[in-house]
Parts: structure tokens; C-alpha cells; sequence
């Protein structure tokens, strides 16, 4: 096949590349509207819906990605999408905004006196570290 | 046969003492492997949303977006990613003196500071200073997600937007290799000095919606990103940390048992000499 026909695709998040390589096409829920990319396609940078992305490599089946929203960027001879691996909206993003906002609340109304398990396990490792002191102070007398 | 048998007892405690440390050591090196290997999946996602950001501004010279834009400092946030749980030797510490330093210095051109801390080992340590603490995050384990950093990153943010901050710093404690870790400081926002590539010829893009929100979108999910790379990237300090941590008490548990070892056996040979010339004297007696 010509290489005219042929776009590469990068679908890329943050926690890792989910598909890089050739395509004749590629599918995907915009904003606006599904859109369906071929070569030479005009630069077009836009969002996308939480949805499902095609890709149809130059041989083999179509290949399905879900993308929980981002953003598509399209260049004649290359499609990069910025997926995003968790659903985005404006609520859920608020929720979870007044979820982190309350924990550090909840932290500092907490008692500090009271001893956590970490303060337990630094008075564990000095005493150990005492006793192995007392050894060898033992050791150098005896 | 008197003390051997206390001895023979304290050689078994720490004998599983070892044990212990060995396999947190083993299960360290596994760990921080993969935390290593998230590290480097994260890194063509931001690359490329540089790019497109780049292109974005260059583009768009007249949108100034105030996440580019910088302001007078009066106030400063910082986000100290530190660990959930201990063990990793002096990790944690370089990350909490760093941070106030970096207080300090703020506080002393006159700017507020607060805090947004993500780990419970910040969590305690800082929440004794006083200092205001806008979120916090703990129990993020050792594959962090992004779904679960969104809404803290967003706290930060939004103090950004409102104006109640006007510098926000990332800190962390940075992967350099297996022996060393030192924590790093990087400026969130605003976003400096992005490296545009050099474009062949000017062409923009066809936007849809419009260039100002997916722009918002888009520097939005950089910060995020950076944050979660920050995460992975003291998931994997921690990792490195512990293992060395464990393997300085795996080597001192094994010196320990031979040290035991030898006053088992002294005590030992101590208690049959004496067995011997009580019988040889008894003997000797009759």
C-alpha cells in the first residue's frame, strides 16, 4: 500500500501507550460529533467524548480502545490522541476536589498528642537499635 | 548450661528478623522494577501534550492563559509527595527539610505558603507545623492512579485560579538511580518557558470547540500529569530506598548472628570445660 494512505496513531495516556503504529483509519467521538479520520486529513486539534476509538491498522481487524474523554490532535500524517484513564466531568472532578479538601481537614482536627502507627514503629526500630548498642558495648567489655 | 540457651534463642529471633528484611528487600527491588518501568510509560503522554501546547501558544500569541502568565507572589503553594509507610531510610526526611527550606525562603520575600500534601508521612509531619493545608492525599499504594490525584490537583488549581495562590511548586523525592534519591523541585505553575519546536511552516489547526478551552483541557491534564509522574517517580524512590534500607539490615542481622554465634559457642565450651573439671575433681576426690 501507498504510503499516502496511511496515517500512524499514537494513543497515548498517562499511564502508559495504548496503541502506536499505522492506520488506514481512525474513529472517534468528538465534542462536536464522531469523526472519522483518513490521510491527509486537515490539522484539527479537538475534544473528545468518553467513548470508543477505532483503528483500522493496514492489515488485520480493527482494533477497539475506550478513552475516558481527552483530547485528539490530527495532522496529515499523524493522529495523536491524549487519552484520559479516568471519566472526566465537571462534578465528579468537584467531588473529588472537596473529598481532598476534606481529608486534610479531618487531618489536622485530629489529635496530635495520640500515637499513630508510625510513631510506634520509629520507637520500635530505637529500641532495637538501643539493644544492639547494649550488645556491643557487652561485647567489648566482656 | 547457664545463658546458652538465652543466647540460642536471640540467634533465632534474629535469625527470622532476617528473613523478614530479606524478603522486603526482594519484594523492594520487584516493586520499584515496575514503578520504573510506569515511570517511563508517563513520559510520551506529557511529551506530547508539550507539543501540542507549544504549537497552541505559539499559535494563539494574543490568549493569554493565566496558567502561562506570571504574577506577583504573594502567596505559594506546594505539593510534597512523600511516602505512605516508613522503612526507606532517610527518604522521606531530605523531602521534609527540602520543603522547608523552600518554606522558609517564601516566607522570608514575604509570601504565605501553603501546603497541599499527598502521603501520610507529610500528612503527619507537616500537620504539626501549623502551616495551612488545602488537600491531602494518603493511602495512594505503589501503583498510583491518575483518577485518584484528579481532585487534589484540582484544589491546587482552582487556589491558582482564585488568586489565593500565585506560585505552585511540585515536590518529591527524585529517582536518580538505586543508590541515590534526592528530592527535586519543579514549578507547576505558572508554566515556564514551554520548548516550542521549531515549526517547518506556520499552520494552525482547525479547532473545535475553540483553541481557549481545549487549552484549559489541556494544561489542566499537564499539571495532572506531572503530578502523577511525580508519584510514580517516589513510588520508585521509595522502592530503591527500602531495598537498600533492607539490605544494610539483612547484612547487619547476619554479622549479628555470627557475633551471637561465636559468644554461643565460647558459653558452650565454658559449661563442659567446667562440667569436665567438676568430674575430673570429683574424681579426683574419691
Amino acid at each position: 500500500m501507498a504510503d499516502a494512505a496511511i496515517i500512524h496513531v499514537d494513543i497515548v495516556s498517562a499511564e502508559g501507550e495504548l496503541y502506536s503504529g499505522p492506520a488506514r483509519a481512525v474513529f472517534a467521538a468528538a465534542k462536536l460529533g464522531d469523526l472519522g479520520i483518513y490521510p491527509r486529513h486537515a490539522p484539527l486539534l479537538t475534544e473528545l467524548k468518553p467513548g470508543e476509538v477505532r483503528v483500522q491498522p493496514p492489515e488485520g481487524d480493527e482494533q477497539h480502545f475506550f478513552v475516558g474523554g481527552g483530547v485528539l490532535e490530527v495532522q496529515p500524517t499523524k493522529v495523536t490522541i491524549l487519552a484520559d484513564t479516568a471519566l472526566r466531568a465537571k462534578d465528579i472532578d468537584e467531588a473529588a476536589a472537596l473529598a481532598a479538601k476534606q481529608r486534610a481537614e479531618e487531618a489536622l482536627r485530629e489529635k496530635v498528642g495520640h500515637i499513630t502507627q508510625a510513631e510506634a514503629l520509629a520507637e520500635l526500630a530505637r529500641a532495637a537499635a538501643q539493644l544492639k548498642l547494649i550488645e556491643r558495648l557487652r561485647k567489648l567489655r566482656g | 548450661m547457664p545463658g546458652t540457651k538465652e543466647i540460642r534463642s536471640k540467634i533465632a529471633s534474629v535469625r527470622s528478623t532476617q528473613k523478614i528484611t530479606k524478603a522486603m528487600q526482594m519484594v523492594a527491588t520487584s516493586k520499584m522494577r515496575r514503578a520504573q518501568e510506569r515511570m517511563r510509560l508517563a513520559r510520551p503522554y506529557a511529551q506530547k501534550m508539550l507539543n501540542v501546547i507549544g504549537h497552541l501558544t505559539e499559535a494563539n500569541p494574543d490568549y493569554r492563559h493565566p496558567f502561562l502568565t506570571t504574577r506577583e507572589a504573594r502567596a505559594v503553594g506546594i505539593i510534597v509527595v512523600s511516602t505512605d509507610r516508613g522503612l526507606a531510610g532517610a527518604l522521606n526526611a531530605n523531602v521534609f527539610r527540602q520543603t522547608l527550606h523552600l518554606m522558609r525562603e517564601w516566607e522570608g520575600k514575604g509570601a504565605s505558603v501553603s501546603l497541599c500534601l499527598i502521603g501520610t508521612k507529610g500528612l503527619n509531619f507537616f500537620r504539626r507545623l501549623g502551616t495551612p493545608i488545602l488537600a491531602s492525599l494518603t493511602g495512594l499504594g505503589d501503583k498510583p492512579r491518575v483518577k485518584d490525584l484528579i481532585g487534589t490537583v484540582k484544589v491546587m488549581l482552582d487556589a491558582y485560579r482564585e488568586h489565593k495562590i500565585d506560585r505552585l511548586f511540585l515536590l518529591n523525592a527524585q529517582f536518580v538511580n538505586t543508590m541515590t534519591q534526592r528530592p527535586a523541585v519543579q514549578q507547576l505553575l505558572p508554566i515556564e518557558a514551554i520548548d516550542t519546536e521549531a515549526l517547518p511552516e506556520h499552520w494552525d489547526y482547525i479547532y473545535e470547540p475553540d483553541a481557549a478551552d481545549i487549552l484549559d483541557g489541556l494544561l489542566m491534564r499537564y499539571i495532572e500529569s506531572q503530578v502523577y509522574r511525580a508519584a510514580v517517580e517516589n513510588v520508585a524512590s521509595e522502592m530503591a530506598a527500602r531495598m537498600v534500607a533492607m539490605k544494610a539490615a539483612s547484612d547487619n542481622a547476619g554479622k549479628l548472628i555470627t557475633e551471637l554465634q561465636l559468644v554461643y559457642n565460647k558459653a558452650r565450651q565454658a559449661a563442659i570445660t567446667k562440667e569436665l573439671s567438676e568430674i575430673v575433681g570429683g574424681a579426683a576426690a574419691v
